[in-house]
């Protein structure tokens, strides 16, 4: 089950394409991590699954039915430049944008009090916006996202500006969100956010899906069949059939096979002749090296 | 429909709780009202100086009782003479010398006042200057032989009065004109004052919004157009409750400093005319004036006069405070920019002013017709001749050219606000607004 289909979505400003045939789907109950250098037209497909503007062409559903009037209250989005207003009181402010989802009036300070309780600001309600500190501003900032209980949480560079306590607490709260049943789209720059954190992931680049699957799929795909062996003893004097020693040091080796199964019979012959194997691991790209990977291919084909 | 009430609600709680909105709401009418206090402390102001001043009037030209008031501190005293018997006497601050009359056909006359004190205020010279003045009319003329009271009777007050011409027409006064004028022109500087005021609150609310970058969270939860009316409708209301509030103050404190501080709006107008020196006479003829006046005003057609005034009022705030939102959603923290963005939208409010001052002179004329066609003059232009009687299809057709242009401006405003405020970083032009109307959603 899906919680958002993404369609063949087409966008098309004054004079540049900024979403061209986008095709995906976020599989309930998941953190997915969209990722693209910048301009790839990441904050233009979020304003459209977001409901802020309308596909040209191609479809956005989102449980199963099409986008309409009813959805916001279904999603939680924290843009990447956000903001509150300065002169708000925390809860007034936090029970207005809880409001403004749909939710009433009870159910919204119900909500308030569980999450101040929970990040244990509760005395912070009758403090205006603008007397917090920047950290402690971007706390608020994530309540009024999750507060209505969105089933899809969209959160654009959820970490920057904050500091790693922080940063840590808002990733616990991600991971526990998703416990509960909600689907995370996480947009950003940091790979090794999405290593950690995402479960599947997409990629676009001038506008276009070029990746798309499980962060375990894709970094397969791109696997580029490397293996780190660490050793004791003399390595035998001898080329194995398809393997190619790509670095050499005193007690650890890169090699890429072109086959699998060559690893297995190399690994068995250095254990012949008597080398100590410390470790064998095979050697996958991160997604880092996968996302410029692919941002400069498409640019010396472009 | 439930989200729209919940943007006017807070656009109005948020600004009507500021402390600077109940300063400016209550300190506006405390200001007037101590302007008021001060002016009518000044203009009745007598001055804490006394004087004696001995009189030497050899010819009696002042007449044995002395007709000269009192006043300004001074007090006169009549004395037999020479001069220099008084210049230097204890209990006198100054000598006034009148030299007899030779020349009855001179217009010239020069009175000598002998004093120690350096420079003289004003007040007292031209207190001394016009009271003999007018004891030499008095005795000029008594001099000439004339009756004083045929003399009074020279002087004819004219009032212009204006009579039917035919079976038909209507019965209306010379003091209706002067209603008219000055309900107009009141009408027409309230306009073009909330326009200004409210209109530009919204800009700033809205750029505010846009630099705060909370306005992309916002339109995740409610259509921009949403957002863009409730604001509009919020800081309106906002107007409206603080006209309101001054439209009550205002009075309630002038009233109250004219009983607290015994300052009779009388004392200031007679302290006011005798500067101009218009006589006793004149002052009658301007309280039956007065009276006039108040039955002018009570007579005027408000019914139509307010629900109208209101209409305009909503129609101008509508299309100029929407046409300011889009404007303010295209810019930046840029001033300079938003300069000449603005000026585009504030030159009509100006013209529309000053059309309004030309109109109120000649409200029947051509450009008092049709400058209350054109959508962006009608809400200043038309209130203001509102209480010269329009035909009725000048204001049907006013009122339903100004409605369609409301409905036409606030949907293209609402067209470059969703694109305004969600673009960043971009020098814009006009030729980037037009457009942003023609963008799809």
């Amino acid at each position: 089950m899906n919680i958002l289909d993404v369609n063949n979505v087409h966008k098309q400003y004054s004079n540049h394409k900024a979403v061209n045939g986008v095709t995906f789907s976020v599989p309930a109950g998941c953190i997915f991590g969209l990722l693209g250098p910048n301009g790839a037209g990441k904050t233009s497909l979020i304003r459209i699954i977001t409901g802020i503007t309308q596909a040209d062409e191609g479809t956005v559903s989102l449980d199963g039915g099409q986008l309409d009037h009813r959805h916001p209250s279904k999603i939680g989005y924290m843009p990447e430049e956000r903001g509150l207003y300065k002169q708000m009181k925390v809860g007034e402010h936090l029970i207005y944008l809880a409001r403004l989802k749909g939710m009433s009036k009870a159910d919204a300070e119900k909500e308030l009090a569980y999450w101040l309780d929970k990040f244990g600001i509760s005395d912070w309600r009758k403090k205006k916006v603008q007397e917090l500190s920047k950290g402690m501003q971007q706390k608020i900032q994530f309540i009024s996202t999750v507060i209505h209980k969105p089933r899809l949480l969209i959160l654009d560079e959820p970490f920057s500006g904050l500091d790693p306590i922080n940063a840590n607490l808002i990733q616990e709260e991600i991971f526990e969100l998703k416990s509960k049943g909600t689907s995370i789209i996480l947009s950003t720059h940091r790979m090794e956010q999405v290593e950690e954190i995402c479960e599947y992931m997409v990629m676009i680049n001038q506008g276009e899906n070029v990746l798309n699957g499980s962060v375990k799929e894709v970094k397969e795909q791109f696997k580029e069949h490397l293996f780190r062996i660490r050793f004791k003893g003399e390595l035998p004097n001898y080329h194995h059939e398809g393997i190619q020693i790509i670095e050499q040091k005193a007690n650890e080796m890169t090699i890429k096979v072109t086959d699998d199964q060559y690893s297995n019979q190399y690994l068995g012959k250095l254990i012949e002749h008597g080398v100590f194997i410390d470790s064998f691991e095979e050697i996958l790209p991160t997604v880092n090296e996968i996302f410029i990977k692919v941002v400069e291919d498409s640019k010396t084909t472009a | 429909m439930e989200k729209l009430l919940l943007i006017i609600k807070r656009e109005y709680l948020s600004r009507v709780k500021k402390k600077s909105f109940i300063l400016a709401t209550i300190l506006t009418p405390l200001a007037i009202g101590i302007f008021f206090i001060v002016v009518g402390f000044v203009m009745t102001y007598q001055g804490e100086e006394h004087r004696n001043v001995a009189v030497i009037d050899a010819t009696n030209i002042l007449g044995d009782s002395l007709n000269l008031k009192e006043g300004k501190g001074l007090t006169f005293v009549k004395v037999p003479g020479p001069v220099g018997e008084y210049k230097e006497k204890e209990g006198f601050d100054a000598v006034l010398e009148l030299p007899p009359i030779t020349d009855l056909s001179s217009k010239d006359y020069r009175v000598n006042y002998y004093s120690s004190e350096g420079v003289m205020g004003i007040g007292i010279i031209e207190k001394i200057e016009s009271d003999i003045e007018r004891n030499i009319y008095t005795y000029k003329a008594g001099k000439y032989g004339f009756n004083q009271d045929s003399l009074n009777s020279l002087k004819t007050s004219v009032t212009l009065d204006r009579k039917k011409a035919k079976e038909d027409d209507e019965e209306v006064s010379t003091t209706a004109s002067l209603i008219a004028t000055g309900i107009g022109g009141a009408m027409g500087f309230i306009m073009y004052f909330a326009v200004f005021l409210y209109g530009m609150m919204v800009m700033r609310s809205v750029m505010e919004e846009k630099t705060n970058r909370i306005v992309e969270v916002m339109v995740s939860s409610v259509k921009p157009f949403h957002l863009m009316m409730g604001k509009i409708v919020g800081v309106g209301l906002v107007g409206l409750t603080q006209v309101a509030i001054w439209g009550i103050l205002i009075p309630l404190i002038l009233g109250a400093s004219t009983l607290v501080f015994n300052i009779d709006p009388q004392a200031i107008q007679s302290a006011n005319t005798q500067m101009s020196g218009v006589d006793m006479a004149e002052m009658s003829k301007m309280e039956k004036e007065v009276g006039l006046f108040i039955a002018e005003l009570m007579n005027q057609n408000w019914l139509l006069i307010i629900p109208l005034f209101i209409v305009y009022f909503l129609g101008g705030y509508l299309m100029y405070s929407s046409l300011f939102a889009a404007v303010g959603s295209a810019m930046g923290d840029d001033a300079g920019e938003s300069q000449s963005l603005t000026l585009p939208i504030t030159l009509p409010v100006i013209m529309a002013f000053y059309i309004m001052f030309a109109v109120v002179q000649n409200p029947n004329s051509s450009l008092a017709t049709w400058s209350s066609m054109v959508p962006f003059f009608s809400p200043i232009v038309m209130p203001a001749r509102l209480a010269f009687e329009p035909a009725w299809w000048e204001i049907a057709l006013s009122v339903a050219i100004l409605i369609a242009s409301v409905a036409f401006f606030v949907w293209l405003s609402g067209r470059i606000y969703r694109v305004g405020i969600l673009m960043y970083g971009k020098k814009v032009t006009f030729k980037e607004l037009g457009k942003w109307i023609f963008y799809r959603d």
